[in-house]
């Protein structure tokens, strides 16, 4: 719990520096950034939008990080998952009720996004390959291959993106609720929710996390209690690509209704930072998520005083600062402890 | 005369990651993994038009890409090694700690989100693209001799040869004497200036810098790293090979059948390959990662 | 009881160490250790394990820092130096755990830190030549320009010994040389330091092995509990003297080893555990358990005595099925498991408590009531879900059950003591249904109120007719419990006898290769 609030307070000092090199009072930057997020409809629509994804994209890292793995490819899982969900989406007869078509969507979304975390699982648990390494290598390869894909085959003319999906849209928050007038919100909010609270019972109630969870604290100890580790491995990668997968269905099914090229971009390595602060909780997860999606959007609302790209240097600077506050509180703690018993 | 053309223009794209796999290479070997070279070469080439706008001269360029890169490195050292952060996280975010900053100051300075202005760069003249021009500019000959002379300090210096006791066996060095922390230290800023030097190459070349200009090189050069099992000659040679294959889509566009993304897949394809050990092993130094035990 | 003051052999004294206290936290390594090294002599220190030989030597060596006492090396106070001045003074230490960088040559790794250099390059030619000299000096051969990894074990150790004459070492410190080494490399160490002593140099030899001891050193020290315990010149004493000085037990000499016993477990049904000409094979040496074959019957503790690292720990490993096997068979109840995974062999009735109970035993993070369930986990769960109640109520049937404290099952396993650690490993795998127990050091690090506890679970299970496979490092504990002991050496069972047959003195012989040495 200390790390990201040390983390916080970090980024806080460092956003004020960059706001008084940029000739500004940091006081209005931070007011005029809550009131373009939490204080009107369409901020706040924005960055319930903006929470989906990453709260997909870190549920993803953080179950990864429970096996003890590295997970660094959720964004081209995120577009994978995206785009598979999208070209069914074509195939499915139009007037198909929502409640049949949804099913199929996570179904499809789940397995793009699962084949490509299931083939850094496979390499690592078969040959060792690093997953950090290869789920590097298969974000490049992925994306590229979705960008042949949609311009080479799919794609609307004249466009990056695949036609309409025919049926099975999801309605938009604003579609609801007069409220959130022309935001981006839309229903897979409440599927990101449920994910969360299945993610949540995954790993604590049932035996298959008790097993995963073993295997990322201690794996010599889990392979004595019989676990199978490389198995874990696998199964691990897999359901965290396909976890990501399934938060393509946020701009997919939720926002745009087809996919287009480079709508996953940036949300990969936010879903690490997300998972990071949230501390692989996936109730952490969704606070933190909101504190990043906050961040993102606040930073087109601030875009007049402060360059919007000044959120993005907080952002790296949070996750730095919570990378290094986590050993070394862990070290600060245990000398304390070390001096009290002496 | 098309031969020649094909080896110019190999040589000039290979240039970037020639310097940043001979940086990245003397970090990796030391223990430290290179994740951050993307975000070396951005933020040198940023501070090389940043020099050589200023300074009015594209040394002063260089000597100032060189020290945005070294200084990013430093960062990562500090919470690498001192702080005992985890090496990946640390590596992810310097990167997009470079976006973030290199955009942040092209607005403040340069009050542009795409583009800096045009800035004194090595081209002898304009039209020069030839081979012949090639041989006139300086980055040119640094950047052919960064992997020879990384090679050189890790295979014949005691600098080197301590870099790769530590990088293998940390205790065994800390047995004799070695300060594990200081070879570290030392090699992960050396990593960070000549990574720097990509991006000095890049912006001088283009005579601007412009938003994310490094456009994922620091990855394909940790490619050509992995693919050249961390040795500094296989290394130079597997860069060529990324540059040659990229020189060779370029040319054949339209005529060839095999689509552009495709040829942009190969470094990556054939580093999972090197990793899964299909052709022969891939075995990364043996203390990598491993800074904090 | 100290041995009365023998003279020094020799003239100089190289070193004097007096009155040495080490702790590390609550242990107390060394408590008024002393050690008196005489200049030009190979200088053996013996002991079990944990009586404090590599704590002292390390020491010595700059390692550690003592909290009391005094050291002299060549008449000079050096009290609390570093290991940089030691090595700068001539001292220097042959780790048992080589600290060697397997992918440079054996030169680069004499000279890394000590790099000869010409213009600023290394200078290659210059480093061979020093090693040619080194070898010259003391007969030992190794190509300097061989990569490490590619180096017997051996060849290894002899690398190590020039690293320290590189630096200058006349007094040389080597902590258990011949634990990984064959038979004609012994030798070949031997005449090694041999001929340095004759050169002058002093050589500190840390051991167990009694057979040594004798053969090759002018003096020796025993070390018990963390004392020194005698100091007596090697042609003055006897194997069976030091061994006797070694454990502790003031008992009558007891005359020859005579013929091994043979193993008879005539008469009962079926063995609850056979193991038949198991091999294990291991990184450093060929045969970590070499063709080892026992039998236990159900109601019938088999104890293993034996010095750590001469087999013990991969055996267990092997039986339990975290570590393959080269060949042999492993039979429960007469079924074959040697091929069964970690979870089929649990499920078959075997189980198991791990030497090392922090590192494989159980899961630190993890409460003690998710610890107690370990390897059971799919017995605990219905459909895939862990069935929390019942989870929680073995729990509190277990805390109960094996007294652990504190009794609260969401404790995380990190917050309890060593002792009561253990006890959640013992209450998980002896409070359910298992017809073997492999009982890896069940009581190391363990409070004494703790270790009684623990002897009278496995008694019980005993009684209750299950077998029990019990390795120990400390020889009191196997007498205590144990129907039958083995000795394990050199990664076999070099005597199996029943309990009444066995004194102190017969098996420290064993275990020490002081007799009944393995063919």
């Amino acid at each position: 719990m200390l790390p990201p609030i040390v983390a916080l307070l970090i980024a806080a000092l460092v956003g004020d520096v960059l706001i008084i090199t940029y000739g500004q009072s940091p006081g209005a930057v931070y007011r005029l950034l809550l009131e373009g997020t939490w204080g009107n409809a369409y901020g706040l629509g924005q960055v319930l939008y903006k929470t989906t994804t990453l709260t997909f994209t870190g549920l993803s890292v953080a179950i990864g990080l429970r096996a003890g793995l590295f997970n660094i490819g959720a964004e081209s899982q995120l577009a994978a998952g995206g785009f598979l969900a999208a070209i069914i989406g074509t195939w499915l007869p139009a007037g198909l009720p929502s409640v049949l078509a949804l099913p199929v969507f996570i179904l499809a979304a789940a397995i793009g996004g699962g084949a490509v975390g299931g083939a850094a699982g496979v390499l690592k648990a078969r040959w060792g390959a690093h997953e950090v390494i290869t789920t590097i290598m298969l974000n490049f390869i992925v994306l590229a291959l979705l960008n042949y894909l949609v311009v080479a085959h799919f794609k609307v003319f004249d466009t990056l993106h695949t036609s309409d999906i025919r049926t099975g849209a999801l309605p938009r928050l604003s579609d609801m609720m007069a409220m959130f007038h022309g935001s981006a919100a839309n229903v897979v909010l409440f599927l990101a929710l449920a994910a969360v609270a299945v993610a949540w019972w995954y790993l604590f109630r049932s035996r298959a996390g008790y097993e995963l969870r073993a295997t990322g604290l201690q794996p010599q100890a889990a392979e004595y209690g019989g676990v199978n580790v490389p198995r874990v491995w696998w199964q691990a990668m897999l359901i965290s690509g396909a976890v990501a997968g399934v938060g393509g269905l946020n701009f997919v099914l939720g926002y745009k209704h087809y996919y287009e090229d480079g709508f996953a971009t940036g949300a990969g390595f936010l879903g690490i930072a997300v998972a990071l602060v949230g501390r692989n909780n996936p109730v952490g997860v969704v606070v933190a998520a909101l504190l990043f999606a906050t961040l993102s959007q606040g930073g087109l609302a601030v875009n007049a005083l402060v360059p919007k790209q000044m959120v993005e240097v907080l952002q790296a600077v949070v996750i730095i600062a919570v990378a290094t506050s986590v050993p070394e509180v862990r070290r600060v703690l245990r000398s304390v402890r070390k001096d009290r018993a002496a | 005369m098309m031969l020649l053309a094909f080896l110019t223009q190999t040589i000039r794209i290979a240039m970037p990651y020639l310097f940043a796999s001979a940086g990245g290479v003397l970090s990796e070997r030391s223990g430290l993994i290179a994740l951050g070279l993307e975000g070396y070469m951005l933020t040198g080439a940023f501070c090389a038009a940043l020099g050589s706008y200023y300074g009015h001269t594209p040394w002063a360029g260089v000597a100032a890409g060189v020290a945005g890169g070294a200084a990013f490195a430093l960062l990562y050292a500090l919470c690498s090694i001192r702080y005992k952060a985890d090496q990946v996280v640390v590596g992810v975010a310097i990167n997009l700690l470079a976006v973030g900053l290199t955009r942040f100051f092209l607005r403040f300075i340069f009050g542009s989100s795409s583009n800096s202005p045009r800035v004194p760069g090595f081209s002898v003249a304009e039209t020069g693209s030839g081979f012949l021009a090639l041989t006139h500019n300086p980055l040119i000959w640094l950047g052919a001799s960064s992997i020879p002379i990384v090679a050189w300090v890790l295979y014949r210096t005691p600098f080197g040869l301590r870099i790769r006791a530590v990088g293998e066996h940390p205790g065994a060095a800390l047995s004799v004497g070695v300060p594990v922390e200081r070879v570290r230290w030392l090699a992960v800023t050396l990593s960070g200036a000549i990574a720097g030097m990509g991006g000095v190459y890049l912006a001088l070349d283009q005579q601007q810098f412009s938003d994310q200009m490094t456009a994922g090189r620091g990855f394909i050069a940790l490619a050509a790293i992995i693919f050249g099992r961390w040795d500094p000659r296989r290394i130079g040679l597997a860069c060529l090979l990324f540059a040659a294959a990229e020189t060779f889509q370029i040319r054949l566009q339209g005529i060839s059948r095999i689509p552009t993304q495709f040829i942009e897949m190969i470094p990556y394809v054939l580093t999972i390959i090197a990793l899964a050990g299909v052709v022969g092993r891939a075995v990364p130094p043996a203390a990598l990662g491993k800074a904090d035990e | 009881m100290t041995a009365a003051g023998k003279t020094a052999v020799g003239g100089t004294v190289a070193v004097r160490l007096t009155g040495i206290d080490k702790s590390f936290g609550p242990i107390r390594a060394n408590r008024d250790a002393s050690l008196d090294v005489a200049a030009g002599e190979i200088h053996a220190l013996v002991g079990e394990n944990g009586a404090g030989k590599s704590t002292l030597m390390r020491v010595l060596s700059g390692m550690y820092a003592p909290s009391a006492g005094r050291m002299e090396v060549n008449s000079r106070d050096v009290t609390g130096w570093t290991t940089a001045q030691a090595i700068a003074a001539g001292v220097g230490m042959v780790h048992q755990h080589f600290m060697l960088v397997p992918t440079l040559t054996v030169a680069e790794n004499i000279v890394l830190g000590r790099e000869l250099t010409s213009h600023g390059q290394l200078d290659r030619a210059a480093a061979e030549r020093t090693v040619a000299e080194l070898c010259q000096r003391t007969g030992l051969v190794v190509a300097p320009d061989r990569k490490v990894s590619d180096l017997s074990v051996g060849e290894a150790q002899r690398v190590e010994i020039l690293k320290t004459l590189y630096r200058g070492a006349r007094i040389l410190i080597l902590d258990e040389p011949t634990a990984v080494l064959s038979p004609p490399e012994v030798e070949e160490l031997w005449r090694v330091l041999g001929r340095m002593r004759d050169a002058g140099d002093t050589i500190i030899l840390i051991t167990h092995k009694l057979d040594e001891v004798m053969a090759i050193s002018n003096t020796v020290t025993v070390m018990r509990h963390g004392r020194t315990v005698g100091r007596i010149a090697t042609r003055d004493t006897s194997p069976s003297e030091l061994a006797r000085l070694m454990v502790g037990r003031d008992v009558a000499l007891v005359g020859g080893t005579g013929p091994i016993p043979a193993t008879t477990v005539a008469g009962i049904r079926r063995a609850a555990l056979e193991v038949r000409d198991l091999t294990v094979a291991d990184a450093r040496k060929a045969h970590a358990v070499d063709a080892v074959s026992f039998v236990i019957a159900p109601g019938e503790i088999l104890g293993v005595a034996g010095v750590e690292g001469n087999g013990q720990t991969e055996l267990v490993e092997a039986i339990a099925g975290v570590r393959s096997t080269a060949a042999g068979a492993i039979l429960l109840d007469g079924r074959d498991i040697t091929r069964h995974t970690v979870r089929a062999r649990g499920d078959a009735g075997l189980s198991h408590i791990p030497e090392d109970r922090q590192v494989r035993g159980l899961i630190l993070d993890y409460s003690v009531a998710d610890n107690l369930v370990l390897g059971q986990q799919h017995r605990f769960s219905r459909h895939g879900v862990l069935d929390e109640a019942r989870v929680a109520e073995n729990a509190s049937h277990q805390i109960a059950a094996f007294d652990i404290r504190p009794a609260d099952p969401v404790a995380p396993a990190r917050a309890l003591s060593g002792g009561n650690q253990q006890k959640v490993v013992i209450a998980r795998e002896m409070g359910r249904d298992f017809s073997v127990l492999l009982a890896a050091q069940p009581t190391r690090g363990v409070d004494v109120g703790a270790i009684e506890f623990i002897h009278t679970q496995l008694r019980e299970a005993r009684a209750a007719g299950k077998a029990v496979l019990l390795v120990s490092a400390d020889l009191a504990e196997v007498l205590a419990l144990s129907d039958r002991i083995a000795v394990m050496y050199g990664g076999r069972f070099v005597a199996v006898l029943p309990r009444a047959d066995a004194t102190v003195e017969m098996l420290g012989g064993y275990m020490t290769g002081a007799s009944g040495r393995a063919a």
